[in-house]
């Protein structure tokens, strides 16, 4: 069979890691002006390659912690991360609001020494395939929150790391507007598969999306329970094993 | 539109007022006797306002280039920056009045000592301004970059620089109004041409209508680079009025 040197649009980007992501059990302290305060004591989770691992916990257990831990931007103070290269995903979209749509899901590329037209390049097919043609001009504060989130998760996926970090994608989203977000996120990491860790405040994105959940105990945070979702794909939230997954992660949530 | 009816009020009240003798016309002459100084003498004044327009100009673009250059050291090296901004500071207590006549003396009569006191005065907000905008980009954002796989250098690049080009256009407002008190200082220290120049041998000579023109020129002049930097800054920071707006 001949190869073009063009990929066609469908083919995924194939970034594989060998090790997905391994915690065990990392202790991180912040000392502030209010005295010490212990984030993360005793946490550990693990991920396989191209597993969706869906991280719940009540605010302020440590997550954002634990992702930045996972991404390498902090160190823990005892134990130990191991993980494929990770890039974060933040909860705000954090779009340069002076570069198009276009020019922001094509940011890694363009840092990482491509020129402007090649990053581009990367990142046109992939507006295509996940409902964002025709905006590829549009400067951020043109686009509705869902499109900006989609734009902000391009981004993520073009920087090439195995393991994509979301740190509560869609908290800042309207209901229905979250449910159409969730949908999109599960069509998109069945093309483009990667090892995921998705933090979330949402039982219920958590099991639609999610392989495995890990619940999480208030702060200081470490992980209390874990559920498998065995639920096949598209799931449907009404499926009543997925209702039934979420009344467990409830308890879990609510016992710890 | 609302400031052009103020503006001809306030003239409408001087002229009367000096028409009326409340004070002796060498002092302050009346609105028509500048007008006619403005038309009569249009030739000497145009060919001074050149002279001061382009010391201005050079001025601020010297400030302006300096400027962002040491700012962004600044921003870079923390220890730099410790060590630059008392300095900085202190070169803004300088009094312009007492130092332009030794400039003078020391570089000559010719554009450098006016380029040096205007680059002076502008320096100092063009450099404040700007190393706040640098130091306003949100901490999650330069997290982001690094796990996007962008070095230091390119993130100063793409994402520090272009956000502080809103503080770099503040810094050059105001460093439009304070040029033209640093040119006028430095040709009154000692030159031979500029407004400044016929604004001292004006009143020498009695001629104060013609040195009422000669302020009026310079006003004039602040307010249109002003609305042209502004202009200039809606047209290349589109994004910067709907972020500000945002927040
Ligand atoms: N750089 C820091 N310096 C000091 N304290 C910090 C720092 N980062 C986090 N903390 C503290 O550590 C704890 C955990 O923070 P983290 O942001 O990881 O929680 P979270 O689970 O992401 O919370 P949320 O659900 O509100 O996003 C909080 O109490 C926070 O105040
Ligand atoms: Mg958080």
């Amino acid at each position: 069979m001949e190869k073009t040197l063009e990929a066609p649009a469908e083919e995924p980007l194939h970034v594989h890691g060998p090790l997905g992501v391994a915690v065990g059990s990392v202790t991180r302290t912040f000392s502030g002006r209010r005295g010490e305060v212990t984030a993360l004591a005793g946490m550990s989770l693990r991920a396989a390659p191209h597993e969706v691992l869906a991280v719940v916990g009540p605010s302020g257990c440590g997550k954002s912690t634990l992702l930045e831990l996972i991404c390498g931007l902090q160190r823990p103070d005892s134990g130990t991360v191991r993980a494929d290269p990770a890039v974060l995903m933040p909860q705000r979209d954090l779009l340069l609001p002076w570069r198009s749509a276009l020019d922001n899901a094509a940011l890694a590329p363009r840092v990482q020494g491509l020129s402007r037209e090649a990053a581009r390049a990367r990142a046109r097919p992939l507006f295509a395939r996940f409902g964002l043609a025709g905006f590829e001009r549009a400067r951020p504060d043109e686009l509705s929150g869902g499109m900006r989130q989609r734009v902000a998760f391009l981004r993520t996926l073009l920087a090439g790391k195995p393991v994509l970090c979301l740190d509560e994608p869609f908290a800042a989203l309207d209901a229905l507007t979250r449910q159409e977000m969730q949908s999109w996120l599960a069509g998109a990491l069945a093309a483009e598969p990667r090892t995921v860790v998705l933090v979330t405040h949402d039982v219920e994105e958590a099991v639609v999306l999610a392989d495995r959940v890990v619940v999480m105990s208030p702060r200081p945070g470490r992980a209390v329970a874990e559920l498998a979702v065995s639920a096949s794909r598209p799931r449907r939230r009404t499926d009543p094993a997925l209702l039934a997954l979420r009344e467990q992660a409830m308890a879990a949530l609510e016992a710890a | 539109m609302l400031a052009a009816l103020i503006v001809l009020a306030l003239f409408g009240a001087w002229e009367l007022y000096a028409d009326l003798g409340g004070v002796d016309q060498l002092i302050l002459p009346p609105p028509h006797d500048v007008a006619s100084s403005l038309w009569n003498d249009r030739g000497y004044l145009w060919h001074n306002l050149q002279v001061t327009g382009g010391e201005v100009l050079l001025g601020i673009l010297v400030a302006l280039a300096a400027g962002l250059v040491l700012a962004l050291a600044m921003h870079l090296s923390p220890t730099l920056r410790r060590a630059i901004y008392p300095l900085l500071m202190a070169s803004q207590t300088i009094p312009i009045v007492v130092v332009a006549p030794l400039l003078v003396t020391w570089l000559g009569f010719d554009l450098t000592p006016k380029l040096f006191i205007v680059g002076l005065v502008c320096f100092f907000p063009v450099v404040v301004s700007t190393l706040d905008a640098l130091a306003s980009v949100d901490a999650e954002q330069l997290k982001l970059m690094r796990t996007l796989g962008a070095s230091r250098v390119k993130t100063l690049l793409h994402v520090e620089t272009p956000s502080a080009l809103p503080g770099l256009f503040s810094g050059a407002k105001i460093a439009v109004v304070t040029s033209m008190i640093g040119a006028v200082l430095a040709e009154q220290a000692g030159s031979s041409d500029g407004l400044g120049h016929v604004i001292t041998y004006a009143t020498g000579q009695l001629q104060t209508a013609q040195a009422y023109a000669a302020v009026a020129l310079l006003s004039l002049f602040a307010v249109i680079l002003f609305a042209l930097l502004a202009a200039l800054e809606r047209w290349a920071l589109p994004w910067a009025r709907t972020a500000r707006k945002a927040t």
